[in-house]
């Protein structure tokens, strides 16, 4: 698509149409990028906090502190802020484990044998769980695709502007005269 | 044309996202192509038959295995309190049943063993009971609340369904099918 009134801009000059494009589309390119780049870096932060959180502690805890981390398998909400019946007998059978001495980490097993892996709050790997770890990788790459994509072109614009910013050609004689005749009257 | 690309890549990951969403409320609400397929007439096979569900006293076995028999399924669990009221009907319901080779299979759904186990010596059930820990098996059936209890015929073909608490009304169905079968 280049119309035909364009054809006649001298190559210099049309280039900045373009570039006064991506200036006035910068903004918007950052921001998309550092969105992606909270997104990727939230994703990360939430497996770490979470691969934390689920690690194997190997002292004697608390009701309140396993609470924390597991859920109430049929309200689907943290055992923590969930009242039912169900979450009662969680909570009754970890304080029984809690009252045997067990292990944070021997707790944990003990839930996911009674109740399954969703009562410690972990998507399952298969089936529309699986998203819950697939679109945190597909905004990774997303990010990098972008980033890909984008960091040539900011490239290009530095080495423009850096082009641009050259000291201009000397003037020539009949301009220099006018100036020096221009600053002689203010002499 | 790639100024114009990211615009369109982004709209159309946002559609994609906004897609997933709406997938996923979809595939949560419970599914009710059983009670469908029993409106309109049909005897739906049971779902999931194969699977190995380990029994409360030990072991496994799989519904599959109870085939050639009348089975009323019951899934349970022991906070639930309609569970609780019905369970006295399922135990005498299984004294009938077992002489013309049927039975009550209680499925506990996510439920602790001993807390299982407790119920099972408070009600005096004499029926087997398997264990559903992850919901899976319960959740095939579109089983969302408890009590639900589905009336199984002795080709593994579901022939009546009740979400919610049964009635001696329901359990003579499951009665009357395995004297007449």
């Amino acid at each position: 698509m280049s119309p035909a009134g364009r054809a006649s801009i001298a190559p210099p000059l049309r280039r900045v149409p373009l570039r006064g494009h991506l200036q006035r589309g910068q903004p918007a390119v950052k921001a998309l990028v550092a969105l992606l780049l909270c997104l990727s870096a939230s994703a990360v932060l939430g497996v770490g906090v979470s691969t934390a959180a689920t690690g194997g502690a190997g002292t004697h805890t608390s009701l309140p502190a396993i609470e924390r981390q597991a859920m109430c398998v049929t309200c689907k909400i943290p055992l923590q802020v969930a009242q039912s019946p169900q979450a009662n007998r969680e909570r009754a059978f970890i304080q029984g484990l809690i009252d045997e001495g067990q292990t944070e980490a021997q707790i944990k097993r003990a839930l996911v044998s009674q109740y399954g892996p969703a009562v410690l709050g972990l998507p399952s790997t298969h089936g529309f769980d699986l998203v819950a770890y697939l679109v945190p990788l597909a905004a990774i790459l997303a990010l990098l695709a972008t980033l890909a994509l984008l960091l040539p072109r900011w490239r290009r614009r530095a080495r423009a502007q850096a082009a641009q910013a050259a000291p201009p050609p000397p003037l020539g004689s009949t301009d220099a005269a006018r100036l020096d005749a221009d600053l002689a009257r203010f002499d | 044309m790639s100024r114009r690309l990211l615009p369109i890549l982004v709209s159309l990951a946002g559609v994609c996202l906004v897609g997933l969403l709406i997938y996923g409320v979809l595939t949560q609400s419970p599914n009710r192509t059983l009670d469908e397929a029993l409106a309109q007439g049909q005897h739906p096979l049971a779902p999931n038959a194969t699977s190995s569900l380990p029994r409360l006293s030990g072991g496994g076995a799989s519904l599959a295995s109870f085939r050639g028999k009348v089975v009323v399924l019951n899934f349970w669990a022991s906070w639930c309190e309609p569970c609780q009221l019905e369970a006295p009907l399922l135990e005498r319901a299984q004294r009938q049943l077992e002489r013309h080779d049927a039975t009550v299979l209680g499925i506990t759904y996510r439920d602790a063993s001993p807390d299982s186990e407790g119920f099972v010596r408070r009600y005096h059930l004499t029926y087997p009971n398997l264990r559903d820990t992850t919901g899976e098996f319960a959740h095939s059936y579109g089983t969302d609340e408890l009590p639900e209890s589905f009336v199984i015929d002795r080709h593994g073909h579901i022939v009546a369904i009740r979400r919610g608490e049964i009635d001696q009304t329901f359990l003579n169905q499951a009665i009357a099918l395995a004297e007449s079968s």
